[in-house]
């Protein structure tokens, strides 16, 4: 199948390894990766701070760029949730009502993809951590995503999964919210800070590098020794297991 | 101008003249549990007990024999009652103040009060009153510290919808619909039984 | 034209009332507690509803219909309200329905009254009116009572002293009610408020109450409660006044049956609440001799002409957006500045405003969701809070630097030979994200040091 990875234009920026994550897993499965280079961003920073014009011209862009593409990837739920929530809307100011319907049920966000459309959770890796996962607003109460992260990383060789305790709780992030609501963006923090450290992982994982941000600036500033890593770079990850790991396999 | 005409105007300034069609209201909602008569006064049973009620099964020949029964129970003489009461409720040995517009001081001496009531709701634990002569006005099932309500199973309904339905020419009648003895949650969310209500409930239930 | 939602106008802005807050440890366990019992309470009790998405859509259809055709309905209550022997006013304003409210006291030569539901008050500030004009108000509700004996303010919808302890209500009752001595247990309290209000209940000639529900065909007026307040308030006295916003018309009686249950489940979490009054007009020899409803706008019929935001009128004041907000939890409902806080104030408060005021508000929000998922009339409530800032922005009122740079970056944006060049730009300290200028990250959070390549650098290497 030829897949066209949208990135995300902060994953592009600040988190490439997780790009190259989606490629290294979708090629590993037998896919073809297409990446649009005219591709920036879904405009989600802009709307949600109340810059709808400037939203729509960025939005406008993204229809142009993926018009013709048959399956886009795009591994960011926030990004996802804002085209299936937000994109409807900003269609009818924009006059593209049409396009953004055709386009809509061609974007995956990057578990969707692999569970929904290629059927697959067993992707081939192995990563012998203990990891709980966030889940992210946008993947619990817009995508509605379920089981299906759990279930990949439930499949991956040598990982353990732990629960995360309020796993429904917001970390704190929302975007511009961080920064100018920093005080309670970081109180909200320490609450999901605290319920990491409880699990004892040593990896949190998530679909959202925008919470990871946030959340992984937080573990480090406070030293935990938990690291924060986006959900394809588990599933692109082929690290040897001990022999007492492939043993329990 | 008047309020009213400058309320109306701005009203109308905001939502426009013409409104189009009606919007539908869909109403997919349950308004039957579909359960079996006894069923039914068995949810509503646990319902009341859930809210700390005293609950009591009679039919109709029992009724003052229980009443009876329920004042032993919390040491009680007497308690108003309304003017309609049917007076074979009462039971021989306790005295009833018939309500002639007692006052309110009056009220608040007595040692409670027994009421009939319009209707019930079991998925609830709701019991309706629309003051009626047997229910009688709202004042004497308000200030007395104790309330021994009579409900007929006939009267039980399932469901809010079934009941408020039910209503009919009772609409416009003062309406109180009473699910267990007064309670506050304001003090740290812990649950306190009884604050200017009565504190007590106890609930007659009688066969058809 | 003055109006007024509290003391909203002067409040100082969000995020400053929130650093206070957020040093208040005391207060922020009250919270937390208080808000997780709820959200529990409720979980369960909407859990065990089969029905529960189909009030949902049923309540906000009847609220939809409402909105639309509200000069109507409004009319046909005073009709039926007035047939039935009630007396129906208007107020534009706060300080109209305040008046009124004054008047028809001093009519009957009366100095006291008793109140119950007393938030539309709380936003009309008629307390304050009241005393000024010789009147004394007794607030009823345990938790209103604990706010007027402190002098404090509400910071919940539905529980409004939930930023008390037992042992502060404790202090204040006897210092307050000149008890020598005073058990601690919430039991102990809640018999001291019974009696230092009992007397009043049986002696005040005028009562006054706000509604949940005003209902257009019967001109009937509902309050729900739980402590047998609202019923002394309703019935006891010889006069009775109801405030009432003009958005709580429902149309028909039958209505009733979708937000009576919506509205106990979602607000304290209980099946139904113990009362529920439910009274039309004047009825002989039951209760009030006469009854005054003041139907207040107050702003409200501003808030309708936005159409992308006029379900923030829908609300029924249940309060689980308060409960389930992750904002909410750390700062409690002062740093919202107003009486209606949360998610539901933090939409509402700046509207009412005309947005003249209370601008910070549509930022203290992570736009999570949460609030949109238990909310029982299914208000979007993210959805507006994005829709109110674009409204700020359009005003003018965010900074220029900040519309300049949204500008540019939304310039940047739109052109991906714009963005590469902006990725190498701030790449070239390759640094942390510093460089980009984020103050107020950096006080908790390290940021990630800039990679030495872009994916689409690294996809342009070894890829094409
Ligand atoms: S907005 Fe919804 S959830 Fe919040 S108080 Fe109003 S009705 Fe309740």
């Amino acid at each position: 199948m030829l897949i066209s990875l949208f990135v995300a234009c902060y994953n592009d920026t600040l988190f490439p390894e997780t790009g190259k994550a989606v490629v290294t897993v979708l090629e590993r499965l037998g896919h073809t990766v297409e990446f649009r280079e005219a591709q920036t961003c879904c405009g989600q920073m802009h709307y949600n701070t109340g810059y709808r014009p400037e939203a729509i011209a960025v939005m406008k862009h993204f229809v142009e760029t993926f018009r013709d593409a048959e399956t886009i990837c795009v591994p960011s739920s926030s990004c996802v949730s804002m085209m299936r929530e937000h994109y409807p809307k900003m269609a009818k100011d924009a006059g593209l009502e049409l396009e953004i319907e055709a386009l809509l049920p061609r974007i995956y966000e990057f578990s969707e993809l692999l569970v929904d459309k290629l059927g697959i959770t067993d992707v081939g890796a192995s990563y012998p951590h203990t990891v709980t996962m966030h889940t992210s607003c946008h993947s619990l109460r817009s995508l509605h995503i379920g089981d299906r992260p759990e279930r990949l990383l439930n499949s991956v060789q040598g990982l353990n999964l732990v629960q995360l305790p309020a796993a429904d709780q917001c970390c704190g992030f929302g975007g511009t919210f961080a920064i100018k609501n920093a005080e309670v963006s970081t109180a909200m923090l320490q609450e999901k800070i605290n319920a990491i450290t409880s699990t004892g992982a040593s990896i949190c994982t998530a679909g959202d590098n925008s919470c990871l941000m946030h959340i992984g600036g937080g573990l480090s500033r406070q030293d935990t020794g938990v690291k924060c890593i986006h959900l394809a770079e588990i599933l692109a990850a082929r690290e040897p297991l001990t022999n007492q790991e492939v043993a329990v396999q | 101008m008047s309020a009213k005409t400058d309320i109306l105007k701005s009203i109308r300034q905001s939502v426009g003249e013409d409104r189009g069609a009606e919007l539908p209201v869909n109403r997919d909602y349950c308004t039957s549990l579909g359960l079996d008569p006894e069923a039914k006064i068995h949810l509503f049973i646990d319902r009341l007990v859930d809210y700390n009620a005293t609950v009591y099964r009679t039919d109709h020949a029992g009724i003052a024999a229980t009443v009876a029964e329920a004042l032993g129970v919390r040491g009680k003489r007497g308690l108003v009652i309304p003017s309609g009461l049917p007076s074979e409720w009462l039971p021989n040995g306790f005295h009833f103040t018939v309500d002639r517009d007692l006052d309110y001081d009056t009220l608040d001496a007595a040692e409670g009060a027994l009421t009939s009531s319009t209707s019930a709701i079991a998925f609830t634990g709701s019991i309706i009153l629309t003051h009626s002569p047997a229910e009688g006005r709202r004042a004497i099932s308000l200030i007395p510290d104790y309330h021994l309500c009579v409900v007929f199973e006939s009267q039980i309904r399932e469901t809010v919808p079934e009941a408020i339905r039910g209503l009919k020419d009772r609409r416009t009648s003062p309406i109180t619909t009473i699910a267990g003895p007064s309670a506050t949650a304001d003090i740290e969310m812990m649950r306190v039984k009884g604050v200017h209500g009565p504190r007590t409930l106890d609930v007659i239930i009688v066969a058809a | 034209m003055s109006i007024r939602v509290g003391e909203a106008a002067e409040a100082p802005d969000f995020r400053q009332a929130a650093h206070a807050l957020l040093a208040n440890k005391q207060v922020r366990a009250n919270v937390r507690r208080a808000t997780e019992t709820i959200r529990n309470k409720r979980a369960n009790v909407v859990g065990e509803m089969p029905d529960w998405e189909q009030l949902r859509d049923s309540g906000r259809a009847i609220k939809r219909r409402v909105m639309r055709n509200l000069d109507n309905y409004l009319e046909q209550f005073e009709a039926a309200c007035t047939m039935a022997g009630g007396q129906v006013h208007w107020a534009r304003d706060a300080d109209e329905g305040n008046r009124i409210v004054t008047q028809i006291i001093q009519s009957h030569g009366q100095k006291e009254i008793i109140k119950v539901k007393t938030m539309t008050s709380d936003e009309t500030q008629l307390n304050p009116h009241l005393e000024a004009n010789g009147i004394t108000p007794w607030e009823t509700d345990l938790a209103d009572l604990i706010i007027q004996l402190g002098h404090d303010k509400p910071s919940h919808i539905v529980v409004p002293a939930l930023h008390k302890n037992k042992a502060e209500i404790r202090a204040l009752f006897m210092e307050k009610m000149g008890l020598s001595d005073l058990g601690t247990r919430p039991e102990d309290l809640t018999a001291a408020a019974r009696t230092y209000l009992r007397e009043r209940f049986l002696r005040v000639k005028v009562g006054y109450s706000g509604a949940n529900f005003a209902v257009a065909e019967t001109g009937s007026v509902c309050v729900v409660e739980s402590e047998g307040n609202g019923r002394m308030c309703v019935t006891l006295p010889e006069v009775m006044i109801t405030m009432v916003g003009i958005e709580k018309i429902v149309p028909s009686f039958d209505d009733l049956e979708v937000f009576l249950q919506l509205l106990p489940r979602s607000a304290t979490g209980e099946r139904m609440n113990p009362y529920n009054s439910i009274w039309t007009g004047v009825t002989p020899g039951d209760g009030p001799k006469e009854f005054h409803v003041i139907l207040l706008d107050n702003g409200r019929t501003k808030v309708l002409a936005d159409e992308e935001s006029r379900e923030t009128l829908h609300c029924i004041r249940c309060a689980a957006c308060l409960n389930i907000c992750p904002v909410y939890r750390q700062t409690g409902g002062h740093a919202y500045g107003s009486i209606y806080s949360g998610p539901i104030g933090a939409i509402l408060t700046p509207q009412l405003q005309s947005m003249e005021h209370s601008q910070s508000l549509p930022y203290a929000s992570s736009l999570c969701g949460a609030c949109y998922d238990v909310c029982p009339v299914k208000i979007n409530i993210p959805e507006i809070l994005i829709h109110l800032r674009s409204r700020i922005v359009e005003n003018g009122d965010r900074g220029a630097a900040e519309r300049i740079g949204m500008r540019m970056a939304a310039y940047t944006m739109s052109d991906s030979g714009r963005f590469s060049g902006a990725q190498k730009l701030v790449k070239i300290g390759a640094k942390p994200l510093e460089s980009l200028g984020l103050p107020g990250w950096s006080a908790s959070r390290d940021l990630p040091a800039i990679p030495k390549e872009s994916f689409r650098d690294w996809w342009k290497k070894n890829k094409q």
